[in-house]
């Protein structure tokens, strides 16, 4: 297929139209967080910081406690992703490879899941944690954090399931072994990478969760990151710049850097649990 | 599909290892269970408790019982018109976020289906909306629009183009300024599941109509979006719903103001639920929410499949 040299222009064109409406916003963002107070209250700021300093840095430290929220952040997001994983995969298994009620009842939830505003969910969850005493506790945030991440586990693992062929499993059970077996020997070391991979989303989506996070997390030593993120803009919408833009970017680091290295995993994983059900 | 038939087709004819001939569908609670009861306990349980909610006056810190008070929420919920200028809200937030962000995800999936040089770059660039938390996509713009400080105004004082004003707290500017947020944040993912749909599509396909003499419209509307169609409008309802029922990034960007002007549904329903403690109205509203939302999407998906020439399936 060839394209006219007129087409190829109007491609690149649009192409560096898209690049750069991808990358200003953070830029910008990178950009404020090294520029000094000085700088910072220009009538015309610059793209590149004229003195870069890591004075916001410190300050946001400072400010707010952004150590022991990332560290919230990091139990919650972990214990989340991990018990997530364990309890999906099973019946991701299920789900993928039978197609009883119970399979497509599954599937229906995970569907009908994605619908619901959370207000309906949380409003309940809220009551009922409150009478367990799990209110201002990340053990209560984890358990909400990985029902909340279930549906797309499930969901990227259906996927990576059927793509393990069936053969091969048959194959193992002709040679004797069990189904548990099977799972444990032959299926499970087959889908490793596609369940690190959802564990490693589902870490991201629970790292990045605010809403529930807000609602049920009430004490600035409990709050994760994203919840104290918002402690830096001020109840007038004020915002100290510099510092809120420190504390942005680092809050950002760990699911840019853990997303760069599964990302075509993860579309891969969704388009098959999408397109194959 | 052809795997699913493949396994029941296997399960039945071939052979099996003794012990395990019980039919398929035994055996499988242990595989089931533990996501089962999480599921059931604080998923569907909390959603159904949500529903009845909604029919009774549950406040929060309040000594007296709950009471089941039948449709009294819903009847309030009518003649509530800040609840209805905030579904209002919502409704054009979704659309103005969901169409832009569809059309322009597809131009770029074209884009990065074609042999360009810099595609890596704009695959790479794409983590950065994708990955990032919501809060802090709506600190970045905060910083971006901020009067002063701001990019967006300074660049339009260098190409001459007013004053540059505060565009988040502006009233007539602060939706289209959260809506183009919106639309940055959801991009990527819509733009490569649609990329993802279009590697799909045989590229035989492509060369034969290009044989054929078809130039690139005809292709697109012939070959490239035929295939794409079900991804498409997959993830166009999707998009629509997540978008509706958005919170942190608007959260984060205005609080829904100024003067309400971008409290989008979910915005109302937390301050309903968390500020005023009106437990059982905010759940009345949810479900108000839900239901419109599923006769919307209803009416599109029917619409959508009726004006499809028959034969093909998704």
């Amino acid at each position: 297929m060839r394209t006219s040299t007129t087409g190829r222009v109007g491609q690149y064109a649009a192409l560096l139209a898209y690049l750069v409406f991808l990358a200003f916003p953070f830029l910008w963002l990178v950009s404020t967080a090294f520029k000094s107070p000085r700088e910072l209250g220009s009538l015309h700021p610059t793209w590149i910081p004229r003195d870069p300093t890591l004075d916001n840095f410190r300050q946001a430290f400072d400010e707010q406690p952004l150590l022991r929220a990332a560290g919230n952040s990091l139990l919650a997001a972990s214990a989340a992703a991990v018990i997530a994983v364990l309890i999906a995969t099973p019946l991701a298994y299920v789900m993928a490879r039978r197609r009883t009620w119970l399979a497509k009842a599954a599937t229906g939830w995970v569907v009908v899941s994605q619908a619901f505003p959370l207000v309906l969910v949380i409003i309940p969850l809220f009551l009922v944690l409150k009478n367990l005493r799990l209110i201002n506790s990340l053990v209560g945030l984890v358990l909400v954090y990985v029902v909340w991440a279930l549906p797309f586990a499930l969901w990227m693992l259906v996927g990576y399931v059927r793509a393990v062929p069936t053969e091969l499993e048959e194959a193992a059970a002709v040679d004797g072994a069990g189904r548990l077996r099977t799972l444990v020997s032959v299926t499970a070391p087959l889908l490793a990478p596609g369940i690190v991979a959802t564990a490693l989303f589902a870490f991201i989506t629970a790292w990045n969760e605010f809403f529930f996070a807000l609602v049920l997390l009430k004490t600035s030593d409990k709050q994760t990151l994203p919840v104290v993120l918002t402690h830096f803009i001020g109840a007038e919408g004020v915002a100290d710049l510099g510092p809120l833009a420190a504390a942005a970017f680092l809050a950002t680091l760990p699911s840019l850097i853990i997303f760069a290295i599964i990302q075509r995993r993860i579309t891969g994983g969704m388009l098959a649990g999408a397109v194959k059900s | 599909m052809t795997l699913v038939t493949a396994t029941e087709r296997s399960a039945q004819g071939a052979p099996r290892a003794e012990g395990d001939r019980r039919p398929p569908d035994r055996g499988a609670w242990f595989l089931v269970l533990p996501a089962l009861i999480p599921i059931l306990v604080l998923s569907v349980g909390p959603l159904l408790y949500g529903i009845l909610l909604a029919f009774t006056d549950a406040q929060s810190g309040r000594t007296r019982a709950t009471q089941w008070i039948g449709g009294l929420n819903f009847q309030d919920l009518l003649h509530d018109t800040l609840f209805w200028e905030s579904f209002r809200i919502g409704l054009v937030w979704a659309v103005g976020v969901t169409v832009p962000q569809f059309l322009l995800a597809l131009g770029l999936a074209l884009l990065l289906d074609q042999d360009l040089k810099l595609r890596w770059l704009a695959r790479a660039l794409a983590i950065i909306p994708w990955a990032m938390p919501e809060v802090v996509v709506g600190v970045m713009w905060r910083l971006v629009y901020n009067p002063d400080a701001g990019v967006l105004n300074e660049t339009l004082r260098t190409l001459g183009l007013g004053d540059g004003r505060d565009w988040l707290s502006g009233l007539s500017t602060a939706l289209p300024a959260v809506i183009v947020v919106g639309v940055w944040a959801g991009m990527p993912q819509t733009t490569v599941t649609l990329l993802a749909g279009l590697q799909n599509t045989p590229r035989e396909l492509h060369e034969a109509a290009a044989m054929d003499g078809a130039g690139a419209w005809r292709r697109f509307r012939t070959v490239t979006w035929p295939a794409l169609r079900p991804v498409a409008l997959a993830i166009t309802a999707l998009n629509f719903i997540w978008n509706f029922n958005s919170f942190a990034l608007v959260y984060v960007l205005t609080s829904g103001g100024p003067g309400g002007r971008t409290r989008l549904p979910m915005l109302f329903a937390y301050e309903e639920a968390f500020r005023y403690g009106q437990f059982g109205y905010a759940a009345a509203m949810g479900l108000v929410m839900v239901a419109v939302i599923s006769l919307l999407l209803a009416l599109f998906l029917v619409g959508r499949l009726r004006d499809r020439t028959g034969g093909d399936q998704a």
